[in-house]
């Protein structure tokens, strides 16, 4: 072999190598680099109250009650759920069905006693016109059904 | 491939292709931002913030994009040892490490109103970081020796196990819950209405150009510079 395809032949193991390294690498991080859980991981990791976790998922439709500065709502993610307690402010974007990820400790009545919430987007961009004609047609079909 | 890498042929090329690429840039970037800025409709969760995103997703691309050259020509360095790969990667690197900075200050102005953070150390936001410090360690370890040579070197193996990172950035958002969203713009189609993707596209077209145009006008500067370098040691030599 010529010395450049020596060094063709270093650098293609070598990469090959790092992909190796760093996909396990990636696999072996696996839940440590999640920034939060859903209300299902919770049920089946089992927190204990006191343990500080972030708990992410969707506003359950009608779940929310104020009382005051405090908010209570329930956090889904289609399969379980878990109430939530917050006193402060919350984001504009905050709203029933829209992403939410929650940080704070279970209470010991099970409540998720939040410390913050930060309001989750996600990847849909459209005007006001736009979406209110999405709603339109949904509620007309959920009116029709 | 080398023919172009004959850094005369490579230079007459690039005189004319610099201005090409660099008006055309500044016109699409024009429209594409004057489109965005003012005339596209505010986003229905997001309001006006959403114009934020038609500076963050081109520059979260090409700061990406960028690194992938880096890479690309470390590697044509490593291998075919020709300078120009080097003076390619050298001159690419502070263009897309200035790319990425703005990509995560402007995610950062979006994430307050949106998200009501500006920062998270979840996946997404934390890798997009680590590129940066890809950008800077390369810039600094390829400056760090006397010898050109070596530090090119150095800094190109830097450049290849950097380049990890960068699908891990992409589907960081698919791996691991994160508070940033996944892709709009997918090879099924795109979530982002098309009244908004028009300017986006545009933009994007807009700041690849420039990103060109300013790599084209480094490496020729770089190169003016190795000759008057040259012909000072030249000089230097008859006088001495």
């Amino acid at each position: 072999m010529k010395p450049k395809q020596q060094r063709l032949a270093l650098v293609g193991v070598a990469l090959a190598v790092i992909a190796g390294a760093s996909t396990l690498a990636v696999s072996a991080l696996g839940e440590t680099a999640t920034y939060f859980y859903s209300p299902s991981d919770v049920l089946a990791k089992g927190v204990a109250p006191g343990e500080a976790i972030r708990l992410g998922g969707l506003v359950e439709p009608g779940s929310v009650a104020r009382e005051g500065a405090t908010i209570l709502f329930r956090v889904t993610d289609n399969a379980q759920q878990t109430a939530v307690r917050y006193t402060g402010i919350i984001p504009d974007l905050f709203r029933e069905g829209q992403g939410v990820i929650a940080e704070g400790k279970f209470g010991a009545d099970g409540t998720f006693v939040a410390d913050s919430v930060l309001a989750k987007h996600d990847e849909n961009y459209m005007p006001p016109e736009v979406a209110g004609a999405l709603h339109k047609t949904k509620t007309a079909a959920e009116a029709g059904e | 491939m080398h023919r172009f890498a004959n850094p005369a042929r490579f230079l007459k090329i690039a005189r004319v292709a610099t201005p090409i690429t660099a008006l055309l840039g500044l016109a699409l970037l024009a429209a594409g931002l004057g489109l965005g800025l003012f005339s596209s409709p505010p986003d229905y969760l997001q309001g006006e913030s959403v114009r934020i995103m038609y500076v963050h997703v081109p520059t979260a691309w090409f700061g990406m994009g960028g690194y992938l050259f880096v890479a690309l020509a470390s590697a044509a360095f490593l291998v075919w040892r020709h300078p120009l790969a080097d003076v390619a990667a050298r001159a690419a690197a502070p263009v897309g490490a200035t790319f990425t900075a703005v990509c995560l200050m402007t995610g950062a102005l979006w994430g307050r109103p949106t998200w009501g953070t500006y920062w998270v150390w979840d996946a997404r936001l934390t890798s997009m970081l680590v590129l940066l410090f890809l950008y800077l360690g390369y810039i600094a370890l390829a400056n760090a020796y006397d010898d050109r040579e070596r530090g090119g070197r150095a800094a190109a193996i830097l450049a290849l196990v950097g380049v990890v990172n960068l699908p891990i950035i992409k589907f960081s958002v698919e791996w691991w819950n994160t508070l940033h969203q996944p892709a709009s713009i997918r090879m099924s189609g795109s979530s982002i209405h098309p009244e908004m993707l028009q300017p986006l596209l545009l933009a994007a077209l807009g700041f690849q150009l420039i990103f060109a145009a300013t790599v084209l006008m480094r490496m020729r500067t770089a190169l003016a510079g190795q000759v008057i370098a040259a012909r000072a040691a030249r000089l230097a030599g008859a006088h001495g």
